[in-house]
This record gives C-alpha cells, structure tokens and sequence, in this order.
C-alpha cells in the first residue's frame, strides 16, 4: 500500500519534472559499482547543474558483460541507451557494429564540439582509433596494469623493500627468500590474461596476433604460442609448482589476496589502488611489471584496460548534441583530473596529466603516476598499440582456461597455448563470418 | 517397531544427528558469518559462535545493500522476491485449476490437442529455452518489470496435472446432483470443485511459492535495474564486487534474509508441503 | 480414464483453457520454435545481420571436443549428485523410519535445505570452502590437503556435487520415507519370524519394494542435475576452472548470453531438448507402469 502511495507519488513529481522544463533526456548505462558509481554520479550531476538542455541519467547495469548483453538486448528491442560504457574487450564487436553505433569522431564533428585525439596519451587513442586514424569511442575509464609489493613481507624476508623486482630474474630471487621466509603466498595476479598474455606481449614488443593485433582487420590470428610467450608461461606453471604463484581466479580475485597482506607480490590493475589504500594494513608500493632483461626491446610500454564510452545509433540529432556537449565536458582536464585523482584510473589526456602533475598531487602519491609512466614508457609499436580481436569476451576466455590447466599442472605451456591459438582462432574465425559485410 | 535391538535404535540416532549436524552446518557459519566483521570473517579461522555486529549487518544490507557491490537496499530485493514469488504461485494455480476443470469436465474440439500441448511443457524447463525467451519478453518490452518477471514463469504443466488427477477422483455423482440442480459449469466449479480443492492448493501453493522464490536464471536475465533485482540475484550482485573483496559478512546476512522466508514456509506448512511434493511429482 | 457426466458448452471450456494456451504459445512454443530457426543461423551480436547456414552450427558442435567434454562433464556431475543424493538419502531414511522418539524432530531438521534456492546453496558452500577464508579449508589445510578449487578442477567438481547434494537429500529423503512408511509391516514381521536379521531383511525386502521409488527419483535427480543446479555453478566456480564444471545447460547460457553466439548456442539448445524429451519419454513411461498396477 505504501508502495503504491510512493509510485503514484513519484510518477506525481516526474510530470512535475518534465512539466518544468523540457530537458532531453541522455541515458548512460554503465558498469561502476560502489565507490566509483558515486564518483561517476558526481560527473553526471555537475555536467546537468552546468546547463539546463540536457540532462544525463546514469544507470548502473552490472559488470562490464552484463552491461554490454544488456544494451545489445535493448538494441535488438529498439530501446539501447544513448551511451553505453564498453569494457576494452568489447571493443572489437562494437566497432563491427556498424549501424548499432555513431563514431564519436563524426558525433562530435556534426555537433561542432571540439574533439582532439591528439590531446589523449596514444596509448589510449591508438585503443579505440580505426585504421584510418578516426576515434570511435570516447577513452573513459583508463587503467593499466601495475606489480605491487607487500614491504612488510620483503623486511621480513631480508629483502630490501625498496628494491621491488625490475626483472623476472629477480622475481626468482625475491620469491625464494619470500618463500623461505614463510609467507603463505609468494604472488598473485588478477586478470592473468591481461597480465601474462596481452600486456606480457605489449611489454616485450611481441604480437598478440597478426594483423597489428587484429586492428588491421577481422582476419588475423593469434600468434601466443611463440617461443618467448611459451618460456612465460611455462616459467609461471613452474611457479605455481615451487608455491611461489598462487591461481587466484580469471577477473580481480587476486586484488582482496594482496590487500589481505596474504600474497607478497601481486600484479592487478592500476584501479586496485583505491581499495589497497583502505584496506592494507601494511606498507606496500606500486610499480612497474617485470620484464626479461634478455628480450631485445624490452620493456616497451603497456596497454590499456578499463572501458570507453560508445554512442549507440538511432536517436534523435538533439540527443546527440547533447552526448556531445556531455563528452566536452568530460574531456575538460580538470573534470579529467578529478575522476583521475578520485579512482586511479589513468588520467587519459596530456593536459589532465599536466594538470594533476602540476597540483602536486604524485609528490605526495607516487604510485599514482606509475601507471601513466608505464603507459608512455616508449612510442607504441604495432605490437603494443593495444589490441582489436572479434568477440575477445570468448577468447580472453578460451585464454584463461588454457592458462589454468597450465597453472593446475594438467597440460605443459606449448600444448596449452598452440591449443588457445587454435581455439582462439575458431572464435576470430566465427566473428568474421558472422561480421562479413 | 519389528522387534527391540537398542543398538540399531542407538545407530540410527547416532546416524540422524550427524545427518541433522552436516546439513545444518553451512546455515551455522552463514549465520555466525552475519553477525561478525569483516576482519573478523578474514582472520582465518573464523570463530564458530556469533559476533556483535547482528544489528549492524543487517541493518546495513537492508537499507543500503552492500558499499562495494550492487548498492541496492536488500529490503527491496525481498519486495521484488515475495511479489515474484506469490503472483507466479497463485498465477499458475490460477491458470492451472481453470483450465484442468475444462479439460476434465467438458468435451470440446482440440481437447487432446490442448492436453497434449500443455503436457509438452513439461519437457523443456526454462534454462533450455532462455535465450529465445528473453528475446520474445524483449520483443514485448517487459525487461525489468514484474510482468516479464512472473509471466513467462507461469506457464508449467504441471499443476494441471495435478488439478486433472484430482478432479478424476471427484465422484460424478457431484457433478450429477448439481446438474440436476440445474447449476451450471461455473456454479458447480465455484461451490463444489474449488473448495474440494483446497487441500490441493494450499499444498501446491507451498511447492509453487519456494519455486517462484528461488528462480534464478530468468531473474538475472530479465533484470537490469537494481530496483528489480529479487534477493537471490542480489546476492550474487554483491559476490561480483569488481575491485574490492568481497564483504562477506553482508552477503551472509542477505543469505539468511533469503532464505529464511522459504524455509519457514517449508517447516511451517510442513504437512502440505509433503504433500504437495509427493503429488506435484507424481 | 474418462469422466462419464459431463458439461456442455460450445464456448466456456475455449474460455477457461486461453490463459493457459496463450501464456504456453507466447512463452513456450514461439521461444522453442525461434531456438530451432536460429539454429540454423549466423547472427552478429546486434542482430544488424543474420543468414542462413544449414547445419554449420551443428557441425561446429560436433567438430567441437569442448561440446563433448561438456557432454563427459554433464554425464559424471548429474551421476555424482544423483547416486551419493540418492544413496545419502535412503540411508538416513532408513533410519528415519527405524526411530519412534524425535522421528518428526529429525524430519523437520532433514527437510529445510529443500526451501533453499539453488545458488544460496552455492553461495554457502562456497563460503566454507573458499581458498583463503574457508573454515572448511582452513581445517583440510590443518590435516595437510591442499584445497583450492579456483585452480583445481576436481575439487571444483567436488564443491558443485556437495552444494548439489545437500539441497537435494530432502527431496530424496521425503520420497524415500513415503515409500518406506507404505511397505506392508506384515511382510517385514514375516520375515523377522523366519529368522532374518535387520539387514537381511533390507536387501531382500524392503530394498526390491523400493526399487520403483528409487528410479523415479532416479530420473527426477538427474533432471535436476542437469537444469536445477545452474544457480549453484553460476554462483561458485561459472563452469571453471577450464571448464571442470561446465555442465550442458551452463554452455548454452555462456555462449549465447555472454559470448553472444545466438546460433551456436540455440543449436546446443536443441540438443538439449532432445534429451530432456528422451528422459522425460522414459520417466513418463515409467510413471504409465505405475498407474497400472
């Protein structure tokens, strides 16, 4: 009964809203729970108090995979969102959707807002830019991944603790004495496909696939069987054998390992920050993943993760105007540092990067800058541009089993990864035929 | 009792507590699990007797959800299970008594064929079919409403089934002296075959209501919104809680608020629920 | 068996049946039948094109070693959780049935778990058994087992069985008990004249009386292994890890929810029927049996 009262009444002062003021409407799904929702609202709520035309409603739709189904559901129902935010993997499928999406270069040329792909670190931009150099999605939520130390646990394994392993030789050294020293877990990743696969490759300026990482088309395969990729992977299966590498699962499960002070050495995503910030009782720092020292090249520079936020197709031209005032002021460096400085995303244009440089902000928090640094460590090759695979929701998966049955000790690195290849390539196969236009 | 072995007695209670202690097990840590901290829940071993924070954790997740998960207060979660729960129960019973009546009662063109395309649904539960389905809701615009959250879910055959086999064993002699009477279909329906029925419902409704509050695939599918959710997603909700560990003493205690509802109606309405059970089945 | 009185009306029985008939077409035959048509299609994930392709779907199925492994999968799960739910069940039944004293206690106590839904039951378990944080783990730890189902498929496997199980042995056990309760004392008192002792007396007796009880819950354990327990794989180990746990209908949600392949998916979906129409065939035919004698 009392529901009811409340429905009429909020139906009662939605007309009242509408009566009051003929806004339009821009409805934004995303994926940002908790912490990160309120700081997505905060955007959201300054971008309508600065104007009176356009008024953006977020809608948080659960993780990035049920976000994305779900827009495409509505879509296939004629009810998408105006702006739908697409984790990095998605990427792929939504620039084959032509006709389902507005590239946000033509958005923003139709609609007369400055819009500059120069101004984003080409470690973003070269992500969601197609061949012909045009932006198709607009760069949001940036985050690269970074190698955190539990200092405590190098103390008390007469490690030095500020001397975090540069290369995956001193990786073996540092985790025997941490092993020796009792810790429970030696090390731990989140994302292990993120981490050992794709950004492994990017770090070392070796393919992912051909075709520049499938950017230069739907046809390119997976080449992570190669020798170097087979030596990783069988040196983390070795790893995970000595007890020195601890499986925590495919998405962020190894984040609440290292916060727990449980692992010494832990490799997640720069946006784990926050939460280790709240949560560790212990002294740890943020820094750069190892590399080989012996692979000419490396380390080159990492690759992005995260999401970008894409336009979807069928809307009126008045909504898309206001989309593209909505990404102006998004791209303003200082709402760009704000979202930066309250995350830990990466802050994705050079002028916020200036900008929070400048506030002071990495003197009192290093770790912050690690990731940008990370990010533009050297001038993106093919190799480390970022990566553009057909429904890599399944492939990133077929990695990730491929990777376990390496960690469980059931298959050795060489047959697991040909077999990650081959049936990676069955996925690319697939989109492509379904994609042919 | 055959004859007396105090032994075998003596074994077979011995087997039943420890049947009772391992099954009620996970309910003890999940309850115990709800009334500590979260450091606590971490500091392995958890302790096995209840913490101070009852009142907090439950407080919490009813007016606020979870702070790194899914935000939505539970109490909502468990509006949305109950509306879900009791409109499929009374809708299937609805349909079902209705339709069982029509088939038993009268003799009409496309009988056998009705009979036999209810029948078929039995065949196919909802997870094999749930892609398309979710489509059709779609292609209705019911996503995230309680029309596509019950309706789709109301169409099973078996409590036709079970109102057909009952309304087999009425005595014609009934339906008889009502003809006689000169009552007509409905007014028999209404003064003699529903409340001849009431057994039968109440059981059916004890089996179709846990049924209507435990639905999890069509839920996560069909809702988007967080004021939708049904507690059982929820939970699940919360458990995905990207960055962050997972609080686990807030699932628990939305655990428990999940499941007590179902439970109590289990052991309360034990009678009908057994019965209800052994009939659905047969 | 037919009604002999009968009412008359050209129109009210059309009536009474349109909810059924109209909720059964919207939400059973026009779903079915769009899984059929799509799986003989090649859609993109938008839906912007789709084309016909015969039986490519299938064909990729059946080229497909990870449908088989899911099929191997789906085949020692639904055995796990059907034989030790069964065996479980009629063990404590049995003696259930034995005691006089606390006999309502004990059912009362056995029975709950059935109210609970399928991925709380998950949830639960996987709470005891977690990696880190698991009481359960923590004490295998202390007896020197290794316990870590994110990586270790057989212990994942392990975990949905017991999750499974324990949702099911009320429902097992409540058949088993009806079952037991209707065997005739007399025979049993017979039997323990001519000198047969307690156990004796179960495998010659009580257990052949019980055989039809025990294929029907046979038949109604496998179903649910098959389709009821997807809430517990969702809600624990997602068909991980590299797809230790990944059951028939939890490869149909995952390629065509997450992985957006609609007509690979719908093409397994039609397997699927076929099966349950198979198992459904056998259950009937059997219940069929039954009525008649």
């Amino acid at each position: 009964m009392t529901r009811k009262l409340l429905q009429a009444a909020l139906v009662a002062c939605a007309f009242a809203a509408t009566g009051a003021q003929a806004q339009t409407e821009i409805q934004w799904w995303h994926s940002m729970g908790g912490a990160l929702g309120d700081k997505l609202n905060e955007l959201a709520t300054q971008f309508n108090k600065s104007q009176g035309d356009y008024k953006v409603v977020p809608v948080y739709k659960g993780s990035y995979p049920e976000s994305m189904t779900a827009a495409i559901a509505a879509f296939r129902a004629g009810n998408a969102p105006h702006i739908l935010q697409v984790f990095e993997v998605g990427t792929a499928t939504m620039m084959s959707a032509k006709g389902a999406v507005v590239p946000v270069y033509k958005l923003m040329k139709d609609s007369d807002e400055p819009f500059d792909p120069k101004a984003y670190l080409p470690a973003v931009s070269g992500y969601y830019t197609d061949a012909k150099g045009n932006m198709l999605s607009f760069p949001f939520n940036s985050s690269t991944v970074l190698f955190y130390v539990n200092k405590d646990a190098f103390r008390k394994a007469g490690l030095d603790p500020n001397k975090p392993p540069k290369t995956w030789k001193d990786f073996s050294q540092a985790a025997e004495k941490l092993k020796a020293s009792g810790a429970k877990c030696v090390y731990t990743t989140s994302w292990p496909s993120w981490m050992h696969v794709e950004n492994f490759s990017a770090w070392h300026n070796v393919p992912i696939g051909t075709k520049d990482n499938g950017m230069g088309g739907l046809d390119a395969k997976f080449t992570i069987n190669s020798p170097l990729h087979v030596r990783h992977v069988s040196m983390l299966g070795d790893f995970a054998k000595k007890g020195w590498f601890t499986y925590a699962g495919r998405t962020s499960q190894g984040d609440a390992k290292f916060t727990s002070g449980e692992c010494a050495m832990f490799s997640g995503s720069a946006g784990a920050q926050a939460g280790i910030r709240k949560g560790a009782k212990f002294d740890w720092s943020v820094n750069m993943i190892p590399y080989h020292d012996d692979v000419k090249g490396a380390p080159q520079n990492s690759i992005i993760g995260g999401a970008s936020l894409w336009v979807m197709g069928g809307k009126t031209n008045n909504a898309y105007k206001g989309v593209a005032k909505f990404f102006a002021f998004l791209s303003r460096p200082e709402v760009q540092m704000a979202w930066h400085t309250g995350t830990g995303y990466v802050p994705i244009t050079h002028a916020a990067y200036e900008l929070t440089r400048k506030s002071g902000f990495y003197a009192k928090d290093p770790g912050a800058e690690v990731a940008v640094k990370q990010l533009t460590n050297k001038a993106p090759t093919a190799n480390s541009k970022g990566l553009r695979f057909g429904n890599f929701v399944q492939g990133r998966e077929v990695i990730e089993e491929e990777l376990e049955s390496v960690f469980a000790g059931k298959k050795d690195a060489k047959s697991a990864l040909d077999e990650a290849v081959r049936r990676g390539n069955e996925v690319l196969r697939k989109f492509e035929s379904a994609n042919r236009s | 009792m055959v004859e007396n072995r105090p032994f075998l007695t003596f074994v077979a209670h011995a087997v039943l507590i420890a049947g009772v202690v391992v099954v009620a097990f996970p309910l003890w840590v999940t309850f115990v699990a709800s009334t500590l901290t979260y450091e606590q829940i971490a500091n392995v071993p958890m302790p096995l007797w209840p913490g101070d924070q009852f009142l907090a954790n439950y407080g919490q997740v009813l007016t606020a959800g979870s702070t790194k998960g899914s935000a939505a207060p539970v109490s909502t979660m468990l509006f949305n299970s109950l509306v879900m729960a009791v409109v499929v129960a009374v809708g299937k019973i609805c349909i079902s008594i209705v339709s069982a009546f029509a088939v038993v009662y009268f003799r009409f063109p496309l009988r056998r064929f009705i009979f036999w395309m209810i029948f078929v649904t039995l065949m196919l539960p909802i997870e094999v079919r749930i892609i398309p389905t979710f489509k059709v809701a779609s292609d209705l615009g019911i996503l995230d409403s309680y029309l596509g959250l019950t309706l789709p879910l109301i169409a099973s055959a078996t409590a036709t089934f079970l109102f057909r086999q009952f309304f087999m064993t009425i005595p014609d002699e009934l339906a008889e002296a009502a003809r006689i009477d000169g009552a007509g279909p409905m007014r028999f329906f209404v003064d003699v075959v529903l409340p001849l029925s009431r057994t039968n419902v109440a059981a059916l409704f004890v089996i179709l209501f846990i049924f209507g509050w435990n639905q999890y695939l069509w839920p996560l599918l069909i809702t988007g919104q967080e004021s939708m959710y049904t507690v059982v997603i929820g939970i699940k909700r919360m458990i995905v809680g990207g960055d962050a560990a997972t609080e686990w003493q807030l699932v628990m205690a939305t655990a428990m608020l999940a499941l007590m509802p179902p439970a109590a109606v289990v052991i309360l309405m034990q009678k009908w629920f057994v019965k209800g059970l052994v009939e659905t089945e047969k | 068996m037919e009604k002999r009185v009968l009412f008359r009306s050209s129109w009210l029985p059309y009536l009474l049946v349109a909810p059924q008939v109209a909720v059964t077409v919207i939400f059973f035959f026009w779903p079915a039948s769009q899984a059929i048509y799509y799986a003989f299609q090649l859609q993109d994930a938008f839906g912007l094109e789709s084309r016909f392709v015969g039986l490519a779907n299938f064909q990729d199925l059946f080229h497909d070693d990870r449908y088989f492994e899911s099929f191997k999968t789906t085949a020692i799960f639904s055995g796990l959780v059907a034989c030790s739910g069964i065996g479980i069940s009629l063990v404590l039944a049995t003696m259930a049935d034995r005691v006089v004293r606390g006999a309502l206690a004990y059912k009362t106590l056995l029975i709950w778990p059935y109210a609970v839904a399928p991925a709380i039951a998950g949830v639960l378990w996987a709470f005891i058994f977690a990696p880190s944080i698991g009481i359960v783990t923590y004490a295998l730890q202390k007896l020197g087992i290794d316990w870590n189902w994110i990586i270790n498929g057989d212990q994942a496997m392990l975990l949905v069985v017991i999750a499974s199980v324990w949702k099911q042995i009320s429902y097992n056990f409540l058949f088993f008990l009806a079952g037991l309760q209707s065997i005739p004392k007399s025979l049993i008192e017979a039997a323990a004249i001519d000198g047969a002792g307690p156990f004796r007396r179960f495998w010659t007796i009580v257990f052949p009386l019980l055989s039809p009880t025990t294929f029907f819950l046979l038949v109604v354990n496998i179903v649910y292994a098959f389709f009821d327990t997807f809430g517990v794989i969702d809600a624990t180990t997602q068909g991980g890890p590299a797809q230790a746990t990944q059951i028939l209908v939890y490869k149909v949600y995952y390629d065509g929810v997450k992985a957006a392949d609609l007509g690979g998916s719908s093409a397994q979906s039609v397997i699927l029927m076929a099966i349950v129409i198979a198992l459904t065939a056998v259950q009937f035919r059997f219940v069929e049996r039954k009525v008649q004698y």
